[in-house]
């Protein structure tokens, strides 16, 4: 760790990046926004982004029913309930009972009820408040750990499941007679989505994680003609305004997540330019 | 079912030895979804080197015939790939074109990505190597969809669209090409040169074709065997034995027939 810290020093001598908490959250951000910015293409392609807005609130019932349990890690409780959560969602979605919207909005409602339920119980929930805007300044070294293993198997999974995920996005059965198995591919896709959202919620926000997933793949859709372009302009999105939002809530002593995001929402207004432009 | 298809780079037109499909035999086939009886009792026989057409009216059960044939939807009944020596086979190879695309038309994804994800293994994300976009673009000319390699999935025309997955639907060449009304939304050029791209398919690789179609012109023209769809298969054999059959008249009434037959008038 201190090798990095002083390899930071060394390559980036900026005044906020002095403290070490400045130097794990900025670490934080470069670790975890690419994967967000490779993830969100497809959300964003695949219209799912009330799903990821729907995980990131479930993350509040994870955490409720972790302590009911006695599991000692908020971690832990998030991540195994968010799996759940997208794993039960992709089934439902099959047996073609409701809409998606239907369901998902079903099942966010009675979860995101149910967490407030557990952590609200004697009229304690301001102390869980920091989970709705997160606190970027709490990285430790050992978030940062599990963020390299995310990111490192996030893009690894990406390498492989991509082209397959790609087709059964945009047809499921022609992608079934080329020999996809489909239904493992929106598993799949939906668990690595739940990992990355609850891996990112402690430091950006219930309130806010769904922006950074989609508003850099939003953006890029709009500077994009192909998927090489689209996956560039939305990780190159996400990491600038990552970047930008950190050392922005540092100088303006604001929340982290809400610069970030704000940040990300500037990029897409100008993407919105540069597709008129574009157009022209 | 099927074998799986998802090979990366591997040279396709050569068809398999192994694994040659004769026919395609169905047998009281059924199909009940939400308490409806979509298909009852079918019986047909698709055979290689034949292009087997599917007509019938709106809701008929066509493609959901193409749907229990691909394995996509539950059935009863039995459905059998038969080789040449009367063998059954287990992995067949289909190629389909479905009935309709539902995505979003905005994604920046070009034909190019989307032929190439169907091709390799090497993630579109990452670009796509000189030697996929030769690949990439043989194929597409197979179905003279060349000159859309760049353009966007989402600005496609309908028949365009539908040339480029029949472009995809001949990589691997398939056993059994499954066309859901490849027809529909396709100008009169354009559907003639579909249909005999596919016909010479047939001759040159001995594929078996499945069709759904409503061009009742064109199946006469085309079709080596007509089926008869209404819930069930009311009829199948060769396009004049159907068109002039007493089942025929009652799905599509007398003035379907007179368009058939003045069809066939202005051909000769
Ligand atoms: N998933 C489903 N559940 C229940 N009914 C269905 C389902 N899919 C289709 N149907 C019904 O099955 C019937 C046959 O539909 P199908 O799509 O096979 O018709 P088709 O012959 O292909 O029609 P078209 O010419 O319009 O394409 C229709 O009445 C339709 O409403
Ligand atoms: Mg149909």
């Amino acid at each position: 760790m201190n090798g990095i810290y002083a390899f930071l020093d060394a390559v980036l001598p900026i005044a906020a990046l002095r403290f070490s908490f400045m130097k794990n959250a900025f670490c934080a951000i470069i670790l975890l926004t690419p994967l967000l910015g490779l993830l969100g293409t497809m959300a964003v392609n695949q219209q799912m982004a009330f799903f990821s807005d729907a995980l990131g609130h479930s993350a509040l019932t994870g955490i409720g029913l972790g302590i009911l349990l006695g599991v000692s890690s908020d971690l832990v409780s998030m991540l195994v309930f968010g799996i759940l959560w997208a794993v039960l969602i992709s089934l439902i979605k099959h047996t073609g009972w409701a809409s998606t919207d239907t369901v998902i909005s079903v099942f966010s409602s009675t979860s995101v009820a149910l967490g407030l339920l557990i952590l609200s119980r004697g009229g304690s929930f301001a102390k869980y408040s920091t989970l709705l805007i997160g606190d970027v300044l709490a990285v430790t070294p050992r978030d940062l750990l599990y963020l390299l293993i995310a990111l490192i198997a996030g893009v690894a999974l990406w390498f492989v499941l991509y082209n397959r995920l790609l087709l059964t996005g945009i047809n499921a059965s022609l992608a079934r007679s080329r020999g996809v198995h489909t239904r493992w591919m929106e598993i799949a896709f939906m668990v690595m989505v739940a990992v990355a959202v609850m891996l990112a919620i402690r430091w950006v926000g219930v309130m806010l994680i769904n922006a950074l997933l989609i508003l850099p793949a939003a953006a890029g859709r709009n500077l994009a003609s192909n998927s090489r372009q689209h996956a560039a302009w939305s990780v190159g999105i996400a990491m600038v305004s990552g970047v930008a939002g950190l050392f922005a809530s540092y100088a303006f002593d604001t929340s982290a997540g809400a610069a970030i995001v704000l940040c990300a929402a500037i990029c897409y207004a100008l993407s919105l330019l540069g597709r008129v432009w574009r157009k022209n | 079912m099927q074998k799986n298809l998802f090979h990366p780079g591997r040279r396709y037109l050569q068809p398999d030895p192994m694994c040659r499909l004769c026919h395609i035999d169905l047998n009281g086939v059924g199909v009940v979804r939400g308490g409806q009886t979509l298909l009852r009792d079918v019986n047909l026989h698709i055979h290689c080197g034949q292009m087997t057409v599917l007509i019938g009216q709106n809701g008929a059960g066509k493609t959901t015939l193409v749907r229990a044939l691909l394995g996509e939807v539950a059935h009863t009944g039995s459905i059998r790939h038969i080789n040449e020596q009367g063998v059954d086979i287990h992995h067949l190879r289909t190629g389909y074109v479905p009935q309709h695309l539902q995505f979003d038309r905005e994604m920046p994804v070009t034909v190019e990505d989307f032929v190439a994800a169907a091709f390799t293994r090497r993630p579109v994300w990452t670009g796509i190597s000189k030697a996929t976009r030769e690949e990439v673009r043989e194929a597409l000319a197979q179905a003279e969809a060349q000159d859309l390699m760049r353009t966007p999935l989402g600005r496609c025309s309908g028949g365009e669209l539908q040339r480029v997955l029949l472009a995809l639907a001949l990589r691997p060449l398939p056993d059994l090409l499954v066309l859901d009304e490849p027809v529909s939304g396709v100008d009169q050029r354009g559907l003639k040169l579909f249909l005999d791209t596919v016909s010479g398919l047939k001759k040159s690789h001995h594929l078996a074709i499945l069709l759904v179609s409503h061009d009742l012109n064109l199946v006469r023209e085309y079709a080596d065997q007509v089926a008869l769809v209404d819930g069930t298969i009311l009829l199948q054999g060769p396009p004049d034995y159907v068109f002039a059959s007493p089942e025929f008249d009652r799905v599509f009434g007398e003035r379907d027939r007179d368009t058939a037959s003045l069809g066939e008038e202005a051909e000769a």
